[in-house]
């Protein structure tokens, strides 16, 4: 029989199948499948698992899959039981037959696997834990809950059905002015209206029209698109297929990044099933006398290609340098034909936006940003991972409810978002409501979605001068004020670090950041002095101790520290000794040891083996 | 540079796999970049001989070959090791803890950035995020991803490497 769903009806009598066929399964297990979980070991708890249902002849009513990320990933690797939406975190091979015999069988949940709040309090089930009560999750909804390689799962999930909506009861207009009156925003950094884009894409003269996916998230310290890509790669497609029915097109991209090989697989396995259904690559789709196709094209490691004009350039087989954009990419993009550019997460809500209805999707969020944002949680924080949460939430929810706050009792220092191109953002703006506007307002930009949390042991010097060495490399050298103004700006920078700073270093940095920003030609170099400004803004006097007092308040910067034995407290066990790489640590036994400065390399190795805490940084 | 030129000496290229190659991307108008990957996903790196036929066969002159392939971070002109140690340099693995990894590997392997051992078992590179932030400060090696990982760990995960 023929896969192809040839109309709604068809759509309809696969989802009742697939229902009827999964009414005979008992017990499921969701083991996640995201990368923090699979380096954790979760790919050997799937075959235990598999092992322990294959030994006891479950094979017809046990179910065991593989999903995308959970977002919670600092408790992986997690693991979710059905009947009952148990949810167990940090789960290890040994555990798994305790797991069937007391959770499956008998129904009852087993502490010890359980999230644990700071009072003390069990949570059985995900949606209580404060990590995900404070969040809204409207994209990762199915996250963690369905295979990302099964069609089936995505359809059984409603999958598909805005698809089958936008084409037997919309008219392309229909659809673009719905998603306006979502006022949805894309999500890839810039935030233009997506409505916009779609209609003047459409209005531009031209036989060939492009939709592309913009999958190169280069963003340090942000895996949002990832996640959405290995976990639900076909609400990406749904998105694509709406967004070239509303626009005129006929051919799709997914340019992903190559550090990204899972998503690369679960996206060609989407691509393949939606093939075989009839959803893709097929003249008459649905039987509505419409199609589509969609390749994917893998980068080549360049953090400008997340640009769109130098994504061009890049899927053309060029090098990737972007262009002025006098004419824009919707009227002369790919392959000088009108081409409509979308980031993952704003793909991924189109389905939503035409399942849920505009006006819901309006109804959050702030006045210029609706709707839902994911953000990688990650840095000094308890709880890394990925969160959703309505626009107009305050970092300080983001960071102390949903991320349970910092580590070790230290103090928050900054949270840095948006990329390299965005700022850090210290603490009096803690309470700003998160949106597109406000972001931008204070020096930083939402960016892709990455918010690096830092506290009191980060540098802000050296944060600035990471950044800048980070887009030194990534620029690609076309305008010479991004060239050469960000390579300046690092040297001044390594200087300052290393302990040559000189007075009126920051006002020639601040001269640079300035000149870069007004002549460069793209995002990537306007953008990029925004670290060291909004660092400078913000912590000025860090600056001043570093270049006046030569010190590095932050004990990062290793050329302006030193490491001391406390002869008072070291016993002269001689473990730090042992640790030290260099031989700089000297000393007789049970006699208080010594630091060669001249030797040590300032590794802290000595100081994370003492026991007794002997050592100091000065 | 570690990797000296007995390295690229015993290596033949064999040109009917790149043929195979270009014919596969015949009909992809850009394809340059896709034609580079599946080049280097066979032969760990791209040949001299490599990308002369591609020049070749495309019609496109070798400056702008090595114009693209100079460009991407991905593409390495030289032979590279068994095992890619990709450190990942990142904002989060970097403040937490990353550069000291860096610097851990460089003083074992005792070669720079984008070198090869002599026994050309690793290949060091710096990554800017794997999007592993979980799991920061992380190392990749291959396509697998380690952490959180101190000094010491990376030093028995290297061995543990070595050994096989």
């Amino acid at each position: 029989m023929s896969k192809v769903i040839k109309s709604r009806e068809d759509l309809k009598n696969l989802y009742c199948r697939i229902l009827e066929g999964r009414k005979r399964i008992k017990y499921s297990v969701t083991i996640c499948g995201g990368t923090g979980c699979r380096a954790q070991g979760s790919e050997n708890l799937r075959d235990a698992f598999e092992r322990e249902i294959k030994k006891r002849a479950w094979g017809r009513i046990g179910k065991i899959k593989m999903s995308g990320c959970h977002g919670f990933c600092e408790m992986g690797p997690i693991v979710l039981i059905n009947p009952g939406d148990i949810f167990y975190i940090k789960v290890k091979a040994e555990d798994i037959s305790e797991i069937i015999e007391k959770t499956i069988i008998k129904g009852q949940y087993i502490e010890r696997l359980c999230y644990k709040g700071n009072d003390g309090e069990i949570y059985t089930r995900d949606a209580d834990i404060p990590f995900y009560k404070y969040q809204k999750r409207f994209i990762l909804k199915l996250n963690g809950r369905i295979d990302p390689t099964s069609i089936e799962d995505y359809i059984i999930s409603g999958g598909y059905s805005a698809l089958v909506r936008v084409l037997y009861e919309m008219s392309p207009d229909e659809v673009i002015n719905e998603i306006a009156n979502s006022q949805l925003r894309g999500r890839g950094g810039g935030g233009f209206s997506t409505a916009r884009k779609w209609k003047s894409c459409k209005d531009a003269p031209g036989d060939i029209h492009y939709v592309i996916c913009n999958g190169d998230e280069g963003d340090p310290g942000a895996f949002m698109d990832r996640s959405i890509m290995e976990g639900n790669p076909h609400s990406v497609l749904e998105g694509m297929i709406i967004g070239a029915y509303a626009i005129g097109s006929s051919q799709g991209y997914i340019y992903v990044r190559a550090e990204y090989p899972l998503a690369v697989e679960h996206l060609q396995k989407a691509i393949d099933d939606a093939y075989s259904y009839g959803l893709l690559g097929n003249e008459n789709m649905l039987g509505k006398g419409c199609g589509f196709d969609i390749k994917i094209i893998r980068g080549g490691g360049a953090f400008v290609c997340g640009e769109s004009t130098a994504l061009m350039a890049s899927l053309q087989g060029e090098v990737g340098e972007p262009r002025a954009k006098f004419i824009h990419t919707v009227e002369r993009g790919l392959w000088e034909k009108p081409t409509n550019l979308n980031n993952v997460e704003t793909w991924a809500n189109i389905p939503l936006i035409i399942n849920s209805g505009s006006k819901k999707f309006a109804s959050i969020g702030t006045e210029n940003s609706k709707g839902t944002k994911v953000f990688s949680l990650v840095g000094k924080i308890n709880n890394t991972g990925l969160v959703e949460v309505p626009m107009g939430i305050t970092l300080r929810e983001i960071i102390d409810k949903i991320g349970g706050g910092i580590p070790n009792n230290k103090r928050f220092k900054a949270v840095q978002t948006g990329g390299p191109s965005g700022g850090c953002i210290p603490e009096q703006y803690l309470d700003l409501p998160v949106d597109f506007d406000n972001l931008s307002r204070i020096g930083s930009m939402m960016g892709s979605g990455g918010m690096i949390v830092m506290d009191e042991d980060t540098c802000m010097v050296d944060i600035a001068r990471y950044f800048m060495d980070f887009l030194k490399d990534e620029s690609c050298g076309k305008c010479t004020s991004c060239r050469e103004g960000i390579k300046q700006m690092s040297s001044i920078l390594e200087k300052i670090c290393a302990g040559y700073g000189e007075e009126g270093d920051i006002e020639k940095l601040e001269e640079i950041a300035k000149l870069t920003i007004e002549v460069s030609l793209c995002a990537l170099g306007t953008s990029a002095p925004n670290p060291v400004l909004t660092t400078i803004k913000y912590f000025r006097g860090e600056y001043n101790v570093h270049i006046k007092e030569k010190k590095c308040p932050a004990h990062v910067c290793s050329n302006l520290i030193k490491y001391k034995i406390v002869r008072e407290v070291c016993v002269g066990c001689g473990v730090c000794a042992k640790a030290c790489p260099v031989k700089a640590v000297k000393g007789k036994k049970k006699l208080p040891h010594s630091i060669d400065e001249d030797k040590c390399i300032k590794c802290s190795l000595c100081k994370v083996s003492c026991k007794f805490d002997a050592i100091n940084i000065e | 540079m570690e990797v000296t030129k007995d390295i690229t000496k015993d290596s033949k290229i064999d040109l009917a796999v790149v043929s195979k190659i270009i014919r596969k991307h015949k009909d992809n108008t850009g394809g340059i970049i896709e034609i580079f990957q599946d080049i280097q996903a066979h032969f760990n790196y791209l040949p001299k001989e490599a990308l002369q036929l591609v020049s070749k066969k495309r019609g496109m002159p070798i400056s702008r070959i090595y114009h693209v392939a100079t460009f991407y971070s991905i593409f390495s002109l030289i032979p590279r090791g068994r095992y890619i140690i990709s450190v990942c340099t990142g904002t989060t693995c970097h403040v937490r803890g990353a550069p000291l990894l860096l610097e851990t590997i460089l003083r074992e392997l005792n070669i720079g950035i984008g070198e090869t051992t002599r026994d050309r078992i690793f290949t060091l590179e710096a990554v800017r995020c794997i999007g592993a932030c979980s799991i920061a400060p992380a190392v990749r090696i291959n396509d697998k991803p380690f952490g959180p990982l101190n000094p010491a760990g990376l030093l028995r995960l290297l061995n543990e490497y070595r050994k096989n």
